[in-house]
């Protein structure tokens, strides 16, 4: 987990000296929050910092504004209610009644990519689900529960989903294979998926900002340019923790739910 | 000589590096071909769009996750290689 960030920060602090007066890939260093120390597993750090932000966040909005509950809900009861609904409806129409048990959970992975993704959003803050370090523990976590649970609840049985019963037997063996190689490499293209779209997009906007700073009184085409793609972040911040969740609930379904295949 | 032949793996590196990305084109075409028949479908039966939105979110997410692999293999020859 730590060989990666470390290693952007190398890359970041080597490049730093050349080229653009803004390097597109400073925002990403993980720095101690205190003095300048080296980052150990324990340090705490600017991704400390905003996790706990984001997790601040989440409680804020669902716990003390709903602690008030009324018939006629406040604005903040019914943006919380907003969400509930949301992420209850989805759980229930992919998973099948089935997994709604999962809904908490699938609800907490919702909630703080979510605020992650749009607090990082904010200028000079630092966007903690850009990093495949924190994504990654996200998706295994799900990897873990949904083979964890699948074992649990099918035995044996839930190797099951991986011989695809409706191809011809000369097939299946290769689809096995196949369908075992797409399995593990789940994890990995849930993680990747989430912290390269962020952390692309909010590469793009530094790359714009120096181009900003190095054109004088024409900066006004690129900044113009940063307002646009910030509006398509918004999009892309939140369709990415719904396109996370919703396919933690499709991974669940395999788990839970009868054999689809 | 030394120096010449770090240089030229260097350069290796990151030629390998910005070829790689050019497999995100084919995340992109994939992602265009599932939207554009999402609207053409939505277009012709407006009132059963509302139900499919989550199978087109799922269907993106599974084209864009091979692409996301050439990125992986850009991210790597640029960091970890």
């Amino acid at each position: 987990m730590a060989t990666g960030t470390e290693e952007q920060v190398v890359e970041g602090a080597e490049h730093a000296a050349s080229g653009l007066a803004i390097h597109p890939m400073d925002q990403f260093i993980v720095k101690p929050l205190f003095g300048t120390g080296p980052v150990e597993w324990y340090t705490v750090t600017n991704v400390t910092l905003w996790m706990g932000i984001a997790i601040l966040v989440v409680f804020g909005l669902f716990v003390l504004a709903t602690r008030h509950r009324g018939i006629i809900p406040s604005r903040l009861q019914s943006v919380a209610e907003l969400f509930y609904g949301f992420i209850h409806n989805m759980v229930e129409e992919v998973t099948g009644h089935e997994g709604a048990k999962f809904f908490p959970y699938v609800m907490t992975l919702f909630v703080f990519i979510f605020f992650a993704n749009i607090l990082g959003l904010i200028p000079m803050s630092f966007t903690t689900t850009s990093h495949v370090a924190v994504t990654a523990v996200l998706a295994l976590a799900v990897f873990l529960t949904v083979t964890l649970v699948g074992f649990y609840r099918k035995g044996i049985g839930f190797l099951s989903m991986f011989w695809v019963s409706s191809a011809p037997l000369l097939l299946r063996p290769i689809l096995a294979v196949i369908e075992l190689i797409s399995y593990f490499v789940r994890p990995l293209s849930h993680s990747i998926r989430l912290g390269g779209n962020l952390m692309a997009g909010h590469a793009v906007i530094k790359v714009f900002a120096g181009f900003a700073g190095a054109m004088g009184i024409a900066s006004v085409v690129p900044i113009a340019a940063i307002a646009g793609i910030y509006g398509l972040e918004l999009l892309v911040a939140s369709v990415q923790a719904y396109v996370f969740t919703i396919l933690t609930c499709v991974y669940l379904r395999d788990a839970v739910g009868e054999a689809h295949h | 000589m030394e120096g010449e032949v770090a240089q030229f793996a260097l350069m290796g590196k990151y030629i390998g590096a910005g070829l790689a990305t050019m497999g995100l084109g084919g995340a992109g075409i994939g992602v265009g071909h599932i939207a554009g028949n999402f609207l053409a479908g939505a277009l012709r039966n407006p009132s059963a769009a509302p139900s499919q939105m989550a199978n087109l979110f799922v269907g993106i997410a599974f084209a864009e996750a091979l692409g996301i692999f050439s990125f992986l293999v850009a991210l790597l020859l640029m960091f970890a290689v």
